[in-house]
């Protein structure tokens, strides 16, 4: 049974994020001979509307205008319930970051539709959304399903789903679409940002380096950043170095942190406590370097390297540097 | 001014979940308040003293959430209510969001509702921007600072927290905000304020008080069943060397083989 789908392509001053060509990807799939349709908001976006063909859109929706060159709740929902409206797709797919959370969550409200957040599968059945969505604190899996009439949305955990090679021969119609609100009729204002440059983001990263209670200090963490960079790696870190402030939060990943599936997780000086493990077990391999052998880290991990850290993480840095140069 | 802060009991964060031949879970039963909550509601504490206004604790559940309501009756709210009946068991994001957004305004003058960043139990946030929509409130996700709040001018302005990086944003009240943790430092309950919510009496809030008919309480999502993690194959492969060189050049060696990068 074929399904149109419309797929969120979300960007940041002109950068698409990865998860959204994940997510043409998996349309792809599940139109299974219906439309897949791109949706780009924001400013200047006509790049990101080709690179959606490439990616393996047919068709695009541009809402190209001042009001929406940030996100913002209001504004983007708004216009995203009206194209709904409009147009009907069956099934509605973003990336599970904080907007594409908030703006498929506030759209599923307005059209009191079914939603399914940070799926790691998806499937139609009989025309429906079935999922599995990994549950308290990624220790379970739940089978979930939309019930009833209507579009039904769903966001997906990134890097869970697998893009399209891009094709630059493809191409599309773009439709152009205005917005919903005018700038007088939306509260929020963005009056600042700070943007976390040069740094690889912790759920986009395809290979993590953490550190834990091991690493003693802030200046611990010294070690783990120039393994970090030597790999185009994200710096991760526990709970315990959070909570004493050697680190800030933003690198936390577990349960109370940020959730992330690299190919590479190398876990240094983390004993691997269950809240831990909730934000990193699905990483495709895990490397624990740890003093302690009896770590339960050892456990999860695919390779381990049993010493003091201080000592292991500079030598690894040493020979990636030499390998990974040539 | 009054401030509502929305919360519920999880399973212990600490505990194995494993899924029984039945299909249910196992987790040991033990229920604490969810840790997002804590912020939530020491945020909620801290509003109602600058402010000198009132604070509401609100969940949606059976008994059981009893706990994560006294304790925010212990720290400081003033009153707790508990919306729950039999026809809410299945209850989905939506449905969730149209009784806390019906209780909410039956309460009348809430000026901010502040929710923990999510529900661990069921690894959702979604119910959190919906209950801002049925309101027809603005929404402020992902908070890690309230920089300004202003009750006469009906003004907020935060700091949220986002994958590029940090936003300042001002809107409008009322207002929904979910807030991150780091926002404060938890609040824990004093022994005289354990005893004062021991002897507070939960008003239970149903459907028909809230008035929500039958078509409201239609849920779009359904969990079919639970499964375990797929196992991981194998044990640790333990790189053994006589100095750390060694192991680190045996380890880059392994995971260049293995095409890991």
């Amino acid at each position: 049974m074929s399904a149109n789908v419309f797929v969120w392509v979300e960007q940041h001053n002109g950068t698409p994020l990865s998860v959204a060509w994940e997510a043409l990807g998996l349309a792809r799939q599940l139109a299974d001979g219906g439309t897949v349709t791109a949706f780009v908001f924001g400013q200047g976006v006509d790049a990101i509307a080709k690179a959606a063909f490439e990616y393996g859109a047919d068709s695009v929706i541009k809402a190209d205008d001042a009001t929406l060159a940030s996100y913002r709740f209001e504004p983007y929902v708004a216009l995203l319930t009206g194209l709904v409206k409009d147009y009907q797709p069956a099934v509605v797919l973003a990336g599970t970051t904080t907007s594409g959370r908030e703006l498929l969550a506030g759209a599923a409200a307005d059209l009191d539709a079914g939603l399914l957040t940070d799926v790691t599968d998806l499937s139609l059945e009989g025309g429906r959304l079935k999922a599995v969505r990994p549950v308290l604190g990624g220790k379970v899996l739940s089978v979930e399903s939309v019930i009833g009439d209507g579009p039904q949305f769903a966001t997906l955990r990134a890097r869970a789903f697998t893009a399209l090679e891009p094709d630059a021969s493809r191409g599309g119609t773009v439709m152009e679409a205005v917005p919903f609100l005018a700038e007088d009729e939306i509260a929020t204002r963005i009056e600042g940002t700070e943007v976390t440059s040069g740094k690889v983001g912790l759920t986009d990263a395809s290979v993590i380096v953490s550190g834990g209670r091991g690493v003693g200090g802030p200046d611990g963490f010294q070690p783990i950043r120039e393994l970090a960079e030597v790999l185009g790696a994200a710096v991760g870190a526990s709970r315990p170095t959070v909570d004493a402030g050697w680190i800030s939060y933003d690198h936390q990943v577990g349960q109370t942190g940020k959730v992330v599936t690299p190919d590479l997780y190398i876990a240094a000086g983390i004993s691997g406590a269950i809240q831990h493990q909730a934000g990193m077990r699905t990483a495709k391999v895990i490397v624990a370097i740890n003093k302690d052998p009896q770590a339960p880290i050892f456990k999860l991990a695919h390779f381990g390297i049993v010493g003091d850290l201080f000592e292991v993480v500079p030598a690894l840095t040493e020979v990636f540097r030499q390998k990974l140069s040539r | 001014m009054h401030v509502m802060v929305v919360t519920e009991c999880t399973p212990d964060t600490e505990a194995t979940v494993t899924v029984g031949p039945d299909g249910k879970l196992n987790w040991g039963d033990r229920l604490v308040v969810n840790p997002w909550d804590e912020y939530a509601i020491t945020e909620a504490i801290l509003i109602k003293a600058a402010h000198n206004g009132q604070a509401t604790v609100i969940a949606l559940g059976p008994e059981e959430h009893n706990e994560a309501l006294k304790h925010g009756l212990a720290i400081g709210c003033d009153q707790a209510i508990r919306i729950w009946d039999s026809a809410l068991i299945s209850c989905d994001s939506l449905v969730y969001a149209r009784a806390v957004a019906a209780a909410i305004k039956q309460l009348g003058n809430v000026d901010l509702v502040i929710f923990g960043r999510e529900f661990p139990d069921i690894a959702s946030d979604q119910h959190i921007f919906q209950t801002a929509r049925k309101l027809g409130w603005n929404m402020l996700g992902y908070v890690s600072k309230i920089e300004a709040l202003d009750f006469t001018a009906k003004t907020i302005r935060v700091r949220r927290l986002v994958e590029q990086g940090s936003q300042i944003v001002s809107s409008q009240l009322p207002a929904v905000i979910s807030v991150l943790k780091g926002i404060n430092e938890p609040k824990y309950p004093t022994f005289i304020g354990i005893r004062k919510a021991a002897k507070a009496e939960i008003p239970v809030w149903g459907p028909a008080q809230l008035g929500l008919e039958a078509a409201a309480l239609t849920t779009k999502t359904k969990v079919m069943g639970y499964r375990e993690l797929p196992r991981r194959e194998g044990t640790v492969q333990i790189i053994e060397g006589a100095t750390a060189q060694e192991k680190a050049a045996r380890l880059v060696d392994t995971l260049l083989e293995e095409k890991v990068l």
